[in-house]
């Protein structure tokens, strides 16, 4: 009941393809949650519908006991249901600061004054340094994305979700594609996430998985096919199944 | 502030060296208005357009008639001039932004082809193809005559482009105008920011559509009629030309390519309009093979770069 | 019910000759992904060449077709080659851009060999009689346009749906660099492609020249029509290029017949209201 965020019966269809199945999901505030699962198994659908980039065939999105079903990715993203993107999404003209000025400004109801300086502006300065500071980002705060290192990219998405001060932020296999020897800064990153946020994320390194999440959901052919202990994840029939088996792919609606 | 500068030593460079062809002056400064109102949708937003002539020509309409009808104070009619650009720019963008790519182009064209016949068939308000003649403008300030060599309309038109530049600058460097530069790159990443993307889009066609209908508005007052060839797909045509060969998003490549385009039109069209076009159609793919950013792309090449990476700080 | 009869004839065949000259749009632009906005000069320059066959050369109406097509495709191959395919994959303001420069060439290029005024290409005989259908004479030129326009419709489906060629087009177009895995040599297909949308445009070009005449600015003039035809009937698609030539034509036809002195107002009000409700088309795929 103390349910901060709830998914009943999620689905949808791509044409005939069933990409998501009837996917029921709850999580309290604070929670951290690992959603795992073969490639095409229909992870990132899931964020995209949860977070409204696309509309779901059936089921309901639930946030604080409100139904935003029926609401689009802004009034979600409003209301504290924000996500991070697998392939960086950034603007590669802008620097890591004006990314942030921007989001916060947006969450303030400011992005869209016309006669006030973007640059310099020192109501929210204050709150980005903080922000890239927390993420290691001060150094290049002011270099166009373009010209950063990958890992830092990754890192700006994480900035730009917290910069919205989500309560349920579902992360998008953040450390992918970034090289080992910074996988380190991102884990911190994961770390130091408010305490009181609910996080989901979606990641294939098993062993930033068994560090962050206190509890696992593996998802197969668009399916729930497990949900328990990080522990007791690589011992399940049904899991062994999906990774080896042929669950890998999504089956056709019958 | 140093372009302002420039642009006003430019200005009235012209004026001490041109004394003849202060009317083709004040004509380059009513159309690089236009070309820069088509710079903040297409250039900011991304959003093409082929279709910019509309507001300009309803701030061209809008002073025509408000003036035959006896408000002749020409800073009234630049107002009146503004605010009917807007709301046909309001008008403009609730219709293109419906639709995406080519639909949005081809309704751009639709709408000013339509503008255009419509202007045609309200011959009773806008004398149809013969054109809104006999505009008698009072002097300006009540002092300065508009005078049979232009100098006034010509100063007057340098003093409103400074005007628009200072306030566009202002706007393109604000939170708004950062936020239509991401709608620019990347809508999908602009929602999850939780941002709307609509009313942005439709803010910046409203402004747009002020500044394109001032430009509308100081031709008509500066040469006295409104023609059909205001509110034209050609001159909607040539206005993206001119904002591709200066150079979109960022202003200056607007006024550059505006005065270099007119310039050579003036000359060539005056031997054979259509070895103009030919050398227009040349110079348009040359800009796309060579130079994609235009020549103020091109110049900021040619100087190493620099430029470009100051420029989103400036 | 006679002027019906009229109108309706009028935009059957008005509707044929536009939807021979946009198809071949509409398939560059559904399939190539190319916004080709020089499509009109291709049946421009036919146009002229038909013209210079039929009536200074004296030829046969169905030599000058012939020879107006062949004229075409071979002065579009180095375009194809040295231009066209630098554009390809590009933003659609690239493409614009630099077709409305190629168009804006071609313009003041025919006009420096041909002179501002109005080409016409004589008809034979048996096309300008009147032909009895039954219920009422028709102009031969008019059942002729139609009868083009249901082969080259036909055909097309044919060649699309039902041959080798037409399998590895739809399999460039879902994947190219796929495809070119596969063994499908792309460029071929591109440029067959590209050669057959400018065939159409020219013959399009040559049999409309009786609802669209031959003059320096018709790439211009009819641009606006084509791509309204394109985007109305969805890129790409046939049967909706065919609807869409349709109704246009009828908005067009019945607008002059009855309202002559609204001419285009009230063709342009019906492709923005189109438009507005269908932003992909009739017939667009889902993007
Ligand atoms: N817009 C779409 N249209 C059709 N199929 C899609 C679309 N988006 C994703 N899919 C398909 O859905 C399946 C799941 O994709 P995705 O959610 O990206 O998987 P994951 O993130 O788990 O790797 C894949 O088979 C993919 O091809
Ligand atoms: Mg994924």
């Amino acid at each position: 009941m103390s349910d901060l965020f709830r998914v009943e019966g999620l689905t949808k269809n791509f044409g005939g393809l069933a990409v998501s199945r009837n996917i029921s999901l709850s999580m309290p505030a604070g929670e951290r949650l690992a959603l795992i699962g073969p490639n095409g198994a229909g992870k990132t659908t899931f964020v995209n519908l949860v977070t409204g980039q696309i509309r779901p065939s059936a089921g309901r999105v639930v946030l604080n006991g409100e139904d935003v079903t029926r609401f689009g990715a802004v009034p979600r993203v409003r209301k504290g249901l924000v996500r991070t993107f697998q392939v960086t999404r950034l603007f590669s003209q802008m620097t890591p600061e004006e990314h942030v000025t921007l989001t916060v400004l947006q969450r303030e109801g400011k992005a869209t004054r016309i006669l006030s300086r973007f640059t310099g502006n020192s109501e929210v300065s204050g709150e980005v340094e903080s922000i890239l500071s927390t993420l290691g980002l001060l150094d290049v705060a002011r270099r166009r994305v373009g010209e950063i290192a990958y890992g830092q990219q990754r890192l700006l998405e994480i900035g730009i979700a917290l910069a919205l001060q989500p309560k349920v932020l579902l992360l998008d296999e953040p450390a992918a594609g970034v090289p080992s020897s910074d996988t380190p800064r991102i884990e911190q990153a994961l770390e130091r996430l408010p305490p009181s946020l609910a996080v989901l994320m979606i990641e294939h390194d098993m062993d930033l998985v068994f560090r962050f999440a206190k509890r696992v959901v593996v998802l197969a052919a668009g399916e729930i096919i497990f949900e328990g202990m990080p522990s007791d994840v690589a011992a399940n029939e049904k899991v062994r199944e999906a990774y080896l088996g042929n669950y890998a792919h999504a089956r056709s609606v019958a | 502030m140093a372009g302002v500068i420039l642009i006003i030593a430019a200005g009235l460079a012209g004026y001490w060296l041109f004394p003849d062809n202060l009317a083709l002056l004040t004509r380059v400064i009513a159309v690089a208005l236009l070309v820069l109102s088509l710079d903040l949708i297409t250039g900011y937003c991304g959003v093409a357009s082929l279709g910019q002539a509309s507001l300009f020509g309803a701030g061209a309409y809008a002073a025509g008639i408000a003036c035959v009808n006896g408000v002749t104070e020409p800073v009234t009619l630049v107002a009146i001039g503004a605010v009917a650009g807007a709301m046909a720019g309001l008008l403009m963008g609730t219709i293109m932004l419906r639709a995406h790519g080519l639909a949005q182009l081809v309704l751009s064209i639709a709408i000013v082809q339509l503008f255009h016949e419509a202007a045609n068939k309200a011959s009773a308000y806008t004398g149809g193809s013969d054109g809104l003649a006999g505009l008698m403008v009072s002097p300006l300030f009540g002092v300065f005559e508009f005078d049979l060599w232009g100098r006034t309309a010509y100063l007057f038109g340098l003093a409103l482009l400074v005007v628009v530049f200072v306030v566009l600058k202002f706007i393109v460097s604000s939170p708004f105008g950062m936020l239509c530069r991401g709608i620019k790159q990347d809508p999908v990443r602009i929602r999850a920011m939780g941002s709307y993307v609509f009313p942005v889009l439709l803010k910046m066609f409203v402004i747009s559509g002020a500044v394109a209908g001032t430009g509308g508005a100081l031709a008509a007052i500066s040469t006295q009629v409104v023609g059909l060839d205001s509110v034209s797909f050609e001159l909607s045509a040539n206005a993206l030309v001119m904002l591709v060969l200066g150079g979109l998003g960022t202003l200056y490549g607007a006024l550059v390519g505006t005065v270099i385009f007119m310039g050579f039109e003036h000359v060539v069209s005056a031997i054979n309009p259509f070895h103009w076009m030919t050398m227009v159609g040349a110079l348009l793919i040359a800009v796309v093979l060579a130079a994609p950013g235009g020549l103020t792309g091109l110049y900021e090449t040619l100087l190493g770069t620099g430029k470009r990476a100051k420029g989103g700080r400036t | 019910m006679q002027t019906i009869l009229s109108i309706a004839i009028d935009a059957f065949a008005y509707g044929m000759a536009l939807f021979i000259i946009c198809i071949g749009l509409s398939l560059t632009m559904g399939l190539m992904r190319v916004v080709n906005l020089a499509h009109g000069a291709f049946a421009m320059i036919a146009g002229y060449i038909a013209s210079y066959a039929a009536r200074d050369l004296g030829l046969g109406y169905a030599v000058a077709i012939f020879l107006a097509i062949i004229g075409t495709v071979i002065i579009s191959i180095p375009l194809e080659r040295l231009l066209y395919r630098r554009i390809y994959g590009s933003p659609e303001l690239t493409q614009v851009l630099m077709t409305i420069g190629i168009t804006f060439c071609i313009i003041g290029i025919t006009n420096y060999f041909f002179g501002p005024t109005l080409k016409s290409i004589p008809l034979p005989g048996s096309l300008s009689q009147p032909v009895d259908v039954g219920i009422r004479t028709i102009a031969g030129h008019r059942l002729f346009v139609m009868a083009c326009g249901v082969v080259v419709a036909g055909g097309l489906w044919y060649l699309i749906e039902k041959t080798d060629f037409g399998i590895k087009l739809r399999a460039t177009v879902d994947n190219a660099a796929m495809a070119d895995a596969l063994g499908v040599r792309t460029q071929v297909i591109y440029a067959i492609s590209f050669a057959i949308a400018i065939g159409l445009a020219a013959l399009g070009g040559v049999v409309g020249a009786e609802f669209l005449p031959i003059e320096p600015y018709y790439a211009l003039r009819y641009m606006v029509t084509f791509l309204v035809v394109v985007s109305v009937g969805g890129a790409g698609s046939i049967p909706g290029a065919v609807v869409a030539c349709l109704l246009l034509g009828a908005v067009d036809t019945t607008g002059r017949y009855l309202m002559p002195e609204f001419g285009n107002f009230f063709f342009y009000a019906a492709v923005i209201a189109i438009v507005c409700v269908f932003p992909r088309g009739f017939f667009g795929r889902a993007q």
